[in-house]
């Protein structure tokens, strides 16, 4: 589905030096980005500010023409095929709108049909499926400019999506959205994922909406794509330790030298201890049933890595 | 089906659509009394008698009008870059030119072209004209080449606003000028100022050489007679150059993405 290969993209920035003249660098945004995207596939890609994610997504869509490297979404080459590539994909900016401010949000979706050329049938029936799941029902006669962040979102994800397109991209989405609707959204697009196979790439900054919808997640920071995988293996990688937490019957002063554990705490007057173990060490069966052998459990917990720590981690390392 | 959802929008706020034409008729009117309180004090401008100049200048304010109503958005356009809303228009499978020019269809600015065509009408009307097929037709011609011509003035002084994009003042400078000079005969005009209007930017071709084609009168700068009858030609000719420029303008903004 998209196949970007050795991409770079510079900007020229111009800086004042003394009154009239300007000393111009060059910036790389983008340096040396390649990976491999296939049908189906949902993928997160996360970097701090400035980090090059929005400057490779407009590469991706056409927006911006890469300085050098290769890129191909959906067999095409966005820079030449722009309009193309439009009519294929969809995309959703969350800080932006490509709805009509003065219009009701359905007129909005009868004018992209005609930009689109979308058959009236499957218009109404795709808009259909949206308006159900979305609930878009009750401000469908709404002007755009009288909409709330949420259901204004929810209208972009729908003005995307009219034309069936097979790639979805969304540029932080979820930005500035409460808890429900930020949950209603993720749902809805882990169902257009997997029901439809829609391939979806997103940016976001809320680390919620890659646990929820990316089953890969890609790292990228100065331009540079620091981590690239299933988010699983990710975490192994960064953060091989996870945490058995069991809390006793009655208290034991320390729970030394249980095997496979690294590290452990104990608190509450050694009513709960924390161990950290190694997965390549012991499961977290063994260790279980060696704590059992030695105090009495009253209650167990495995604690895995919070994804914004292995986000963290994954920032804070460069790439070579 | 656009247009037609836009008209829609903009009669939903009544109050200001009423007073956005009131200010249209004033505006209109002023330009008009300049016109006649400098008759009253001469008889004849660069050569030409009031009727005459009126004709110019209906000509000139019916293209001027049209060519506002047709350019939509793209006045705006240093707004749609600085806030990124340009970068829609590219998500989208349509050219970046017709999105913008659909995008706002201002009706109150045709009160410009619509009291354009009463003076028209009234010049006409109570003028000696020796009335042939060609004339005739060169009348109705006239206003539709001559808003293809503001309209590629516009997308040309438009376009510059990629490479700087404060420089709303440039184009507006540019198309605002030449409307203003078109509506006057171009040998009131000196020097550069009439060769770069008349002729670098085409104003010339907008009202003063239609209006002697259809007067029957040969140019006194001396221009042979059949440069009266060129501007759908130069009209082809600023469009395709228009055109030109603007590819030329967006492929740029895709190569710096200011």
């Amino acid at each position: 589905m998209i196949e970007v290969a050795d991409l770079r993209r510079e900007f020229t920035v111009a800086s004042q030096a003394g009154r009239f003249r300007r000393t111009y660098r060059k910036v790389v945004a983008v340096d040396a980005v390649s990976f491999e995207i296939a049908a189906g596939e949902s993928v997160g890609y996360v970097g701090p500010n400035g980090a090059g994610k929005s400057t490779t997504i407009k590469m991706l869509t056409g927006i911006l023409v890469p300085s050098s490297g290769r890129v191909r979404v959906c067999g095409l080459d966005p820079a030449r095929q722009r309009r193309e590539l439009a009519a294929r994909i969809g995309v959703v900016f969350g800080q932006r709108s490509q709805l009509w401010w003065d219009l009701p949000l359905a007129e909005s979706f009868d004018l992209l049909r005609e930009i689109y050329r979308v058959p009236r049938t499957e218009h109404a029936a795709r808009l259909a499926e949206c308006v159900e799941l979305l609930d878009l029902a009750p401000f469908l006669a709404t002007p755009v400019r009288q909409l709330s962040l949420g259901q204004r979102m929810r209208g972009e994800v729908t003005a995307a999506l009219l034309h069936s397109p097979e790639l979805l991209v969304l540029d932080e989405p979820t930005i500035g959205l409460d808890l429900e609707s930020k949950e209603r959204l993720r749902e809805f697009l882990a169902e257009l994922n997997v029901r439809r196979g829609t391939t979806l790439l997103l940016t976001t900054h809320d680390l919620d909406d890659i646990a929820r919808l990316c089953r890969r997640l890609m790292v990228i920071d100065h331009g540079t794509v620091l981590a690239d995988g299933p988010l699983d293996e990710l975490r192994d990688e960064v953060s091989p330790e996870r945490v058995l937490v069991v809390d006793l019957e009655r208290p034991v002063a320390d729970l030394d030298g249980l095997p496979g554990v690294v590290s452990a705490r104990a608190e509450a007057g050694g009513l709960r201890h924390h161990l950290a173990f190694r997965r390549e060490l012991t499961t977290a069966a063994k260790l279980i049933a060696e704590v059992a052998g030695r105090a009495d459990v009253h209650d167990i917990a495995v604690v895995e890595p919070a994804i914004d720590d292995v986000v963290r981690r994954l920032y804070g390392r460069r790439r070579g | 089906m656009l247009i037609a959802a836009k008209l829609r929008a903009q009669l939903s706020y009544r109050v200001s659509f009423a007073l956005d034409c009131l200010g249209q008729a004033l505006t209109q009117a002023m330009e008009m009394i300049a016109i006649l309180v400098l008759f009253g004090r001469v008889s004849a401008l660069g050569g030409f008698a009031v009727r005459e100049v009126l004709v110019m200048y209906a000509f000139a304010s019916i293209s001027f009008g049209l060519s506002e109503l047709v350019i939509g958005d793209l006045d705006r356009l240093s707004r749609y870059i600085r806030s990124g809303d340009f970068d829609v228009l590219l998500m989208r499978p349509l050219g970046t030119l017709p999105q913008l020019m659909v995008a706002d269809v201002q009706l109150r600015r045709l009160g410009r072209a619509l009291t354009g065509l009463a003076v028209l009408g009234y010049a006409l009307s109570t003028m000696d004209i020796d009335w042939t097929a060609p004339r005739a037709f060169l009348v109705v011609l006239t206003p539709i080449t001559g808003t293809a011509i503001f309209a590629s003035i516009w997308v040309a002084a438009c376009s510059v606003t990629f490479w700087l994009v404060d420089s709303s003042e440039l184009p507006n400078t540019l198309t605002y000028g030449s409307g203003m000079f078109t509506s006057y005969p171009i040998t009131v005009f000196g020097g550069w100022l009439r060769k770069l209007l008349a002729f670098v930017v085409p104003g010339a071709f907008v009202s003063y050489y239609p209006t002697l084609a259809v007067l029957g009168r040969p140019d006194p700068l001396g221009a042979p007679g059949w440069v009266s009858w060129l501007s759908p030609v130069v009209a082809l000719v600023a469009m395709t150059a228009a055109g030109w420029l603007w590819r030329f303008a967006v492929r740029h903004y895709r190569g710096t993405g200011s």
